[in-house]
């Protein structure tokens, strides 16, 4: 293999950022976001390099690396990249990159741990993606949880003890059933090798069981109904950068869990629950549209719109058609620009008047009126304006759906008009009407705050009009995977 | 295509191109530089842009007139597994009438709102949105496919929303665009799955791929519980759905009343000559997907006569001059869509092409008369005006000419295509021509009267506005405004004269030309004594309106207070506009927070998660200040049981 240890390099640089960072002496923060920020730069650049080298047109796993890491338990150094995770490798960088820089000037305390943090959140989040045996991804898995812990318990808002216990206590809860799961496959088969274990026949009971642990996990990280109310406790509490990574990498492990391991894993059970889980997914979209229609939080809000967004998300995976899951992978990567940006923009006001409450503004159109402008683009992308990319991944996955089970669409298209409903609701209360008065004199956008919200909306757009690039990197995978189920 | 041949062109085509994309280059520069470096004339690159789109319209209409076809893909938008789905154009004799039309008065439009919207503060805002909805009509009024069609269908109405927004420092206004929006995306709702069902049953999004599949679902019944439904009346329904939003047609047509809190212009534009005619365009557009259902079609006939009907009779009651002209524009989309719904597309996008003149006509002499009463609180009030004839003699020439045509008198456009739409649908050969021809006909009648209601008590009589202007008296509008008033007067009058029908002489060549593509109605034999009476009743129907109005407005206005006393009942249920918004209100609204407050407050919400981490709380050794923290949520154990029951059971049925 040519490009052998690209892998490697993209998941362990950061480290290098990180001994930077800790040998550097604390009374001087601007040179550890400097450090923080060309690390994250540099493996933003390296996995742009990756996409460049990818393959689309094989199927196969690519750039796999394979060296013994347990042998007593025979697990490996397992890593490689195809269809399903090559595009969460960069959105992944991405999204660390843009938080260093949406933190430059709103964190003042433990910048040292702050930075060093986010860097560790970078490798678990990659390491996740790209790992191909079963024991190393839990690993990620669950290490990704402790940087994150660390993020919202102490630098997050006045209930982020409760936040984080909550956070942790449920998440760890869902991955214990996977940790079991897989402890299982290990005992039957001898192997944590993903590759080795597709095709493997179980009793129905058994994979039904192998399929509902695995399942609890991804349904707690998505997350689906009603497993759901620790993702806007999280997000109020979380600083702006938690969010961002909440909202664009995170609760996109469960989808990803989803397509990667219970669709090929277990095909028999996976048709078994697909019905359950499209209902599920409906729940969620009208559920959670509604409970946005009765906030009073602009963070809560959105939060309570990813619920409803990444219901569209399972929708289309369990549709169990190619236009369904690639909607569905595709709106994975389209609702963590698009969340990730409004996340970053509650941010921005936040930094300037210390208030989340929708009620405290009004009139920003008029005071503030480049960022109102700003906020209209993610908000339409966020309502699936057809040009945004919003839009391509609805579409997909509504149709998708459609072919699948007509009655869940009616009901789950019911979530565009609630959609629409309360995001331009939101918009009124906080940008239209007379300014009040604590929206006078903001001041302007910042660089470091125009660098992070401007690339999203070129992706906005790039995406929106122009998917099938996006698209084709993934098709050829998932069609493999659909081969696999009857 | 039916009927002759035409040579199709397949290549890509800079012409076609540059129509909708020279308006958006223009919304976008002036849109980001606009306020730092065209401060005072960012009107410059917007009119530039339509004039050109205009001039390329043309061009292409001669083209198309010699027998010439644009179809091409721009690129390949949406490629998976079996949908394949393109940005892609297509002139035909239909799309290209529509570019001509949309081109001309967006233009003209743009020229009048140089001095309408002078001195605002958003006036490079204003011209970017303007031209950006000009764009995004074309893209609509240009698609080879539905997705497409979709993209300008809900471009068109994030415009709408940005111009009824326009002023958003108005509560009212802010509220009129989330109205316009949501009630619209109810519409889109019906519209996607219509959509999604082509696409299912079809295979295809593409029009010219669609329409000969047809005859494959011509005879499919599926089932909805336990009812064997007609796959095409289906189909056609959900899309209709999209068309009775876009085209506030019953009963999603509360918003485009309250649409007319945004500038005149863009009411002229935007909800009377272009975006609102988009779901009669669209039916026009698939008419050989509708025409396979008599049902749809007796639905699009149907929803079209009450719209007509009830939008004429609560325009006689409002005050405001821009809602009365709203209501009228909803009465006039009514005639169009009984058009469609007897079969006559041809004749309905007649009516369509000489309405937007007319229509777009009456709101800037409306404006203009705005214009000259902006000192008053309440400026469209039509009880401050009155004697405007003295001040602005050229906006009382032009409404004049405006409302003679929306009346339906000889000579002028509205005349000609009115009067064919109750012709075709007397002699359709669908059953419910007659009922269409009739309500046409009052409604004809009620619709001079009204129009002829504001004409009279703007223009004639004593001028009642001096205290509401502060002493100020009313002017003409600037030429910037009064110039494209006069021209659209010319496209009043001779608009209708394409299309003259043989009865007088005429040769119908405007509908001859749509027919190539939208088909011929089916008609009974047509007896030319009978249709020169037809004329004759919509003449006298047209002349009684003007007439009453005269009596009631002019001669003897103690009448009218006399109406609204006697009739007081009627006159309030027509003044609140049929209790439409309470309705909804109550029906929709009211029950939506609802549900919304009781999801979010009732124990749902806390249930699972709360109670988990409590207990797992309890194990671990926090302290007692943090443990009360996280016995705050609401507790109620039943609750909790209950679905802990639901759940394992569903689970053991599940793995049984």
């Amino acid at each position: 293999m040519a490009d052998f240890g690209l892998l490697s390099a993209i998941l362990w640089f950061p480290l290098l950022g990180i001994a930077a960072i800790i040998i550097t002496n604390r009374s001087r923060p601007d040179t550890i976001k400097v450090i923080a920020l060309i690390t994250a730069l540099i493996d933003f650049i390296l996995s742009i390099l990756l996409l460049y080298r990818f393959d689309f047109t094989n199927a196969n796993f690519q750039f796999v690396e394979k060296i013994p890491w347990l042998d007593v338990i025979n697990s490996f150094y397992f890593l490689g990249v195809d269809g399903i995770s090559v595009l969460f490798v960069p959105l992944s960088t991405l999204v660390t990159l843009l938080c260093i820089l949406i933190s430059w000037y709103s964190i003042e305390e433990k910048v040292k741990e702050f930075y060093l943090a986010l860097l560790f959140t970078n490798i678990a989040m990659v390491g996740v993606f790209l790992s191909l045996d079963l024991l190393l991804f839990y690993v990620f898995w669950e290490a990704l949880l402790i940087p994150m812990y660390l993020i919202i318990g102490i630098w997050g808002g006045p209930r982020r003890i409760y936040s984080t216990i909550k956070f942790f206590l449920y998440t760890f809860f869902g991955s214990i059933f996977m940790l079991a799961a897989i402890i299982y496959l290990f005992l039957q088969f001898g192997t944590f090798d993903y590759t080795l274990l597709i095709g493997k026949t179980f009793t129905p009971q058994v994979e039904k069981l192998l399929f509902l642990g695995f399942l609890l996990a991804f349904a707690v990280k998505v997350p689906m109904w009603p497993f759901h109310t620790w993702l806007p406790d999280a997000h109020t509490e979380a600083p702006t950068a938690g969010s961002v990574i909440l909202a664009g990498i995170l609760i996109k492990l469960g989808g990803y869990g989803m397509v990667r391991f219970l669709l090929p894993l277990f095909p028999q059970a996976t048709l078994f629950f697909a019905k359950l889980i499209l209902v599920l997914s409906v729940i969620a979209i009208i559920y959670a549209g509604l409970a946005c229609l009765w906030q009073d939080d602009l963070k809560r809000l959105i939060a309570y719109s990813s619920v409803s967004h990444m219901g569209f998300v399972t929708l289309g995976i369990f549709s169990l058609n190619p236009i369904g899951i690639n909607g569905a992978i595709l709106q994975m990567i389209n609702h963590g620009i698009v969340t990730g940006a409004l996340f970053m923009c509650v941010g921005v006001i936040y930094d300037r008047t210390h208030s989340r409450a929708i009620n405290y503004y009004g009139g920003l159109a008029t005071t503030f009126p480049l960022y109102a402008a700003l906020f209209m683009i993610f908000t339409l992308a966020s309502i699936g304006l057809p040009g945004t990319n919003g839009f391509v991944g609805e579409f997909l996955i509504l149709q998708g759906a459609f072919m699948k089970d007509k009655a869940m669409v009616i009901f789950a298209a019911t979530g565009v008009i609630i959609g629409a409903a309360y995001m331009l609701w939101l918009y009124q209360r906080v940008f239209f009407e007379k300014p009040v008065s604590g929206v006078f004199n903001l001041p302007p956008l910042r660089w470091n705050e125009l660098l992070s919200l401007i690339p999203m909306v070129l992706l906005i757009f790039l995406i929106g009009l122009y998917p099938n690039p996006f698209l084709d990197f993934m098709k050829t995978s998932v069609s493999k995977i659909l081969a696999n189920i009857p | 295509m039916e009927g002759v041949s035409f040579e199709v062109v397949r290549s890509f085509n800079l012409s076609v191109f540059l129509v909708p994309f020279l308006p958006l280059l223009a919304s976008v520069i002036t849109l980001i530089f606009g306020k730092r470096y065209l401060r005072e004339k960012p009107y410059i690159l917007p009119v530039s842009a339509l004039l050109l789109s205009f001039l390329i319209s043309l061009k292409l209409l001669v083209d198309v007139l010699s027998g010439k076809i644009y179809e091409f893909d721009l690129y390949q938008w949406m490629v998976v597994g079996s949908l394949k789905v393109g940005l892609g154009f297509l002139v035909d004799p239909l799309s290209v009438m529509m570019l001509c039309m949309v081109t001309s008065l967006s233009f003209l439009i743009h020229v009048y709102s140089i001095g309408y919207m002078k001195g605002d503060p958003g006036y490079y805002r204003f011209f970017s949105y303007i031209s950006l909805f000009t764009f995004f009509m074309l893209i609509l009024v240009l698609s080879n496919n539905l997705i497409q069609l979709y993209l300008g269908w809900e471009g068109v109405g994030l415009c709408s929303y940005l111009l009824i927004g326009f002023w958003y420092e108005k509560k009212s206004a802010s509220d009129a665009a989330k109205k316009a929006f949501i009630i619209n995306r109810i519409g889109d709702f019906g519209f996607a799955l219509g959509i999604f069902a082509v696409f299912y049953y079809l295979g295809t999004l593409y029009y010219h791929e669609i329409f000969p599949r047809l005859p494959q679902i011509a005879q499919t019944y599926i089932n909805i519980g336990s009812y064997e439904v007609h796959l095409p009346f289906l189909i056609s329904f959900l899309l209709f759905c999209g068309a009775m939003g876009k085209s506030a047609q019953v009963p999603l047509h509360t918003w485009l009343p309250d649409a007319m809190e945004g500038p005149t212009p863009v009411s002229a534009l935007i909800h009377a000559a272009t975006m609102v005619t988009a779901g009669v365009f669209m039916v026009s557009r698939l008419h050989p997907l509708f025409e396979l259902s008599p049902h749809a079609m007796a639905m699009v006939a149907l929803v079209g006569l009450i719209t007509c009907f009830m939008a004429a009779t609560i325009a006689p009651t409002q005050f405001d001059i821009k809602r009365v002209v709203a209501y009228s524009t909803l009465s006039q989309l009514g005639y169009m869509f009984m058009a469609c719904g007897v079969g006559a597309f041809a004749v309905g996008m007649f009516h369509l092409f000489t309405h937007a003149y007319f229509k777009a006509l009456l709101f800037l002499g409306a404006g203009s008369i705005i214009h000259a009463l902006h000192h008053a609180s309440d400026p469209n009030d039509i009880r401050i005006m009155g004697g405007l004839k003295r001040f602005m003699p050229i906006t009382f020439w032009t409404f004049l000419i405006a409302s003679l045509s929306i009346a339906g008198i000889p000579g002028f456009a509205g005349f000609f295509s009115k009067d064919e739409i109750l012709v075709y649908a007397y002699f359709s050969q669908y059953p419910w021509g007659k009922l269409v021809w009739f309500v046409g006909l009052l409604v004809a009648g009620m619709t001079a009267f009204y129009t002829f209601r504001i004409f009279f008590k703007a223009f004639f009589g004593e001028f009642k506005g001096v205290e509401a202007l502060h002493g100020h008296y009313p002017h003409e509008s600037p030429k910037v405004m009064t110039i494209p008033l006069i021209i659209i007067s010319f496209g009043a009058i001779f608009s209708g004269w394409l299309g003259i029908p043989e009865a007088l002489g005429g040769g119908a060549h405007f509908q001859r030309f749509l027919e190539q593509v939208l088909g011929h109605p089916k008609l009974l034999p047509v007896d030319h004594a009978v249709e020169y009476l037809l004329m004759v009743l919509s003449i006298v129907a047209g002349l009684m309106g003007i007439g009453i109005a005269y009596l009631v407005y002019v001669k003897k206005p103690a009448l009218e207070v006399f109406f609204s006393y006697k009739f007081k009942v009627i006159y309030n249920f027509l003044y609140r506009k049929w209790y439409f918004d309470e309705l909804y209100h109550r029906v929709f609204v009211v029950p939506t927070l609802w549900l919304a407050r009781t999801v979010v407050n009732l124990v749902l919400d806390s249930f699972v998660i709360d109670h988990t981490v409590n207990g797992s709380a309890k194990t671990t050794a926090f302290s007692a200040s943090l443990f009360r923290k996280l016995h705050s949520g609401i507790v109620n154990y039943y609750n909790w049981f209950i679905l802990l029951g639901v759940v394992i059971y569903l689970i053991y049925i599940f793995i049984r």
